[in-house]
């Protein structure tokens, strides 16, 4: 007659794969249960999703008629963090006032025409192109729309550029 | 004294922290410095001055600023409390590296001593949590700045440094979040981790038989420790280090007050803005290194040297003697005199030559400001390693001491360009140009 391997255990040995078996699941469990604590504070801690910014995502500021820009001109816009650009052949352009290289406010000098971080001394151009080091790329650029002739910037969401082009210019 | 060890009579749990006998050799003041129980009494002072704190501090960007003004101008001894906390917090930065090098230099972080330098390393990242976290907390110019181009520093992280980023401003610039993240981290985490971390560190002390012994034990007339009991000889000395430390840091924070500029203002970045001194290495390295290679290649071979250093596998059984031997002496005041000289020349060379004249053809900067300087720097290491084994006859522990003295002197030297030698626009100037630019803005 056939014995079937498991027929052949002892009450101690099945005790004993059965106490192994429970044993795992106890740990499974028990790193499971971590790793949902884990995840918890992970999910809590993650940044937005605790107190509302001050800026809401997505917010669009009403820069004004596109006429009340001169041709060559910087105007910052301090609620959204911005400088609008107005380039000498009358394209807009919304540039990021954070410093490329760590983060400084970058003030525009007028004198000079250009963006001089006082932090490290980076320059950037009139179109936000680096024009010395060490910052890494020009100033960051936010969307901008003109609508009726009404000047509107997206400070949602930056972009990042390796370099200036043409496309990133915006016309009436 | 007695060459038996003394019978203790009582039980206690404090043995198991502090010994009730001890080697009368280990006793030496120059053998240890005290600077491991000197960092002890700091930590325990920045704990007493934090509370105080805690009860005129208010965590929030419009109050913060307030409140330390209140607590300075309104509050009695307000101001005292704060310039204790702040020095205090320096003191403890600069004793801990101090520590740590008496520790290196002593070789006491091989074999059984193997954990407890890495508890040390998790203290000493403590610390510097700390201190970092605690920068900000005042929410003035200093401060505001400070932790912005810090936290800038962590965009040049490959692949995780924005996120990394992202998670310490709770956002992308310093607002609420980040002041609650600093003050949760300040106040609960790292004090947490402290108490955890340093009861741990002691009973390893105890568990290696004490701080390490000075010189070889298997040498003649070492096989004999003599022992004296803790009461009096050691808990003296202690209280005595202990002493002199509260005195010197109270001496401190009457003479000079903590820094304190306008209130922060995100519009407006000083001229020049310094990272707080001990990252100030680091700032320096940025002016001459591509990002990348400044504040994440460096420093990740520097963490993984100090990780991996009690792995490093010794000929023979080294500790307890000061700079390994006469000639590990020898060849690292070589090595702290050639970073002394070189250091400096370089920072001038790339400062004022490579800048202005073009060497390279235009490659990118990852290639030109980063490859090629690190390839040079490494391949320069190599070369004084090799010149040291062979011109001086140095054995690898000796060669690998004046590897780290180069490195270790010429971080001293960028540390204290970017501290005393930059001025605005992180030219730079001597210190005492430099003095009536600062003055100009600090009140």
């Amino acid at each position: 007659m056939m014995i079937k391997k498991d027929q052949l255990q002892t009450t101690d040995e099945i005790f004993e794969t059965r106490r192994g078996f429970l044993k795992k699941l106890w740990i499974g469990l028990g790193i499971v249960a971590l790793l949902e604590i884990a995840g918890t504070i992970a999910a809590y801690l993650w940044p937005g999703n605790r107190k509302a910014d001050a800026e809401p995502v997505g917010r669009i500021i009403t820069a004004g008629p596109a006429d009340d820009f001169e041709k060559d001109s910087v105007t910052a816009f301090r609620r959204g963090q911005f400088y609008l650009v107005r380039l000498a052949d009358g394209g807009f352009m919304a540039l990021s006032r954070k410093c490329t290289h760590l983060g400084c406010t970058v003030p525009w000098v007028a004198s000079e025409k250009k963006f001089i971080c006082p932090c490290h001394s980076s320059v950037f151009d009139v179109s936000g192109a680096v024009v010395q080091s060490p910052a890494p790329r020009p100033l960051d650029m936010f969307a901008v729309m003109i609508e009726n002739g009404i000047v509107k910037v997206g400070t949602g969401k930056k972009t990042k550029r390796s370099g200036f082009d043409s496309s990133q210019v915006v016309y009436l | 004294m007695a060459t038996t060890p003394p019978k203790i009579k009582k039980k206690s749990f404090i043995y198991h922290i502090h010994p009730p006998v001890i080697p009368e050799n280990t006793l030496k003041f120059t053998h240890t410095w005290g600077f491991g129980g000197s960092a002890l009494v700091l930590v325990l002072m920045q704990i007493v001055t934090g509370t105080l704190l805690l009860f005129s501090y208010s965590p929030t960007p419009e109050a913060a600023y307030p409140s330390i003004m209140t607590l300075q101008q309104v509050i009695l001894f307000g101001r005292l409390i704060r310039n204790l906390h702040h020095w205090g917090g320096h003191f403890l930065v600069l004793i801990v590296f101090f520590h740590m090098l008496r520790v290196f230099f002593t070789g006491a972080y091989n074999s059984r001593r193997k954990v407890n330098w890495w508890i040390g390393l998790g203290l000493f990242l403590c610390v510097l949590t700390a201190n970092f976290t605690g920068y900000l907390l005042p929410l003035d110019q200093l401060s505001y700045w400070a932790i912005t181009i810090c936290t800038g520093m962590f965009d040049y992280i490959p692949l995780i440094g924005t996120g990394i980023q992202k998670i310490i401003l709770g956002g992308t610039e310093i607002g609420k979040a980040t002041l609650s993240n600093f003050f949760a981290i300040h106040v609960a985490l790292v004090p947490a981790c402290l108490t955890i971390l340093m009861p741990f560190h002691f009973w390893q002390i105890r568990k290696a038989k004490g701080v390490i012994y000075p010189g070889p034990v298997d040498t003649p007339g070492g096989n004999e420790i003599s022992k004296v009991p803790s009461v009096p000889h050691l808990v003296t000395r202690e209280a005595a280090m202990a002493l002199a430390v509260i005195a010197a840091v109270f001496l401190f924070s009457v003479l000079f007050n903590a820094p304190l500029a306008d209130s922060a203002n995100p519009g407006l970045s000083p001229n020049p803005t310094r990272a707080p001194w001990y990252f100030s290495g680091l700032q320096e390295l940025l002016q001459h290194f591509h990002p990348s290679v400044a504040v994440f290649v460096i420093p990740f071979v520097i963490v993984c040297g100090l990780i991996c250093l009690p792995y490093l596998n010794f000929d023979k059984e080294v500790g307890g003697v000061w700079f390994l031997s006469q000639a590990g002496r020898k060849i690292g005041i070589i090595s702290a005199v050639t970073a002394f000289v070189l250091a400096p020349v370089m920072i001038v060379l790339d400062e004022f030559l490579f800048k202005t004249i073009k060497i390279l053809p235009d490659w990118p900067p990852v290639v030109t400001s980063g490859l090629i300087p690190v390839a040079l720097i490494m391949g320069f290491v190599f070369g004084f390693y090799q010149i040291v084994k062979q011109k001086y006859g140095a054995s690898r522990e000796e060669g690998m001491q004046a590897v780290f003295i180069l490195l270790l002197v010429s971080f001293i030297v960028l540390t204290v360009t970017g501290i005393w030698f930059r001025g605005p626009g992180m030219s730079l100037v001597w210190p005492w140009d430099r003095l009536t630019t600062q003055i100009a803005w600090v009140k």
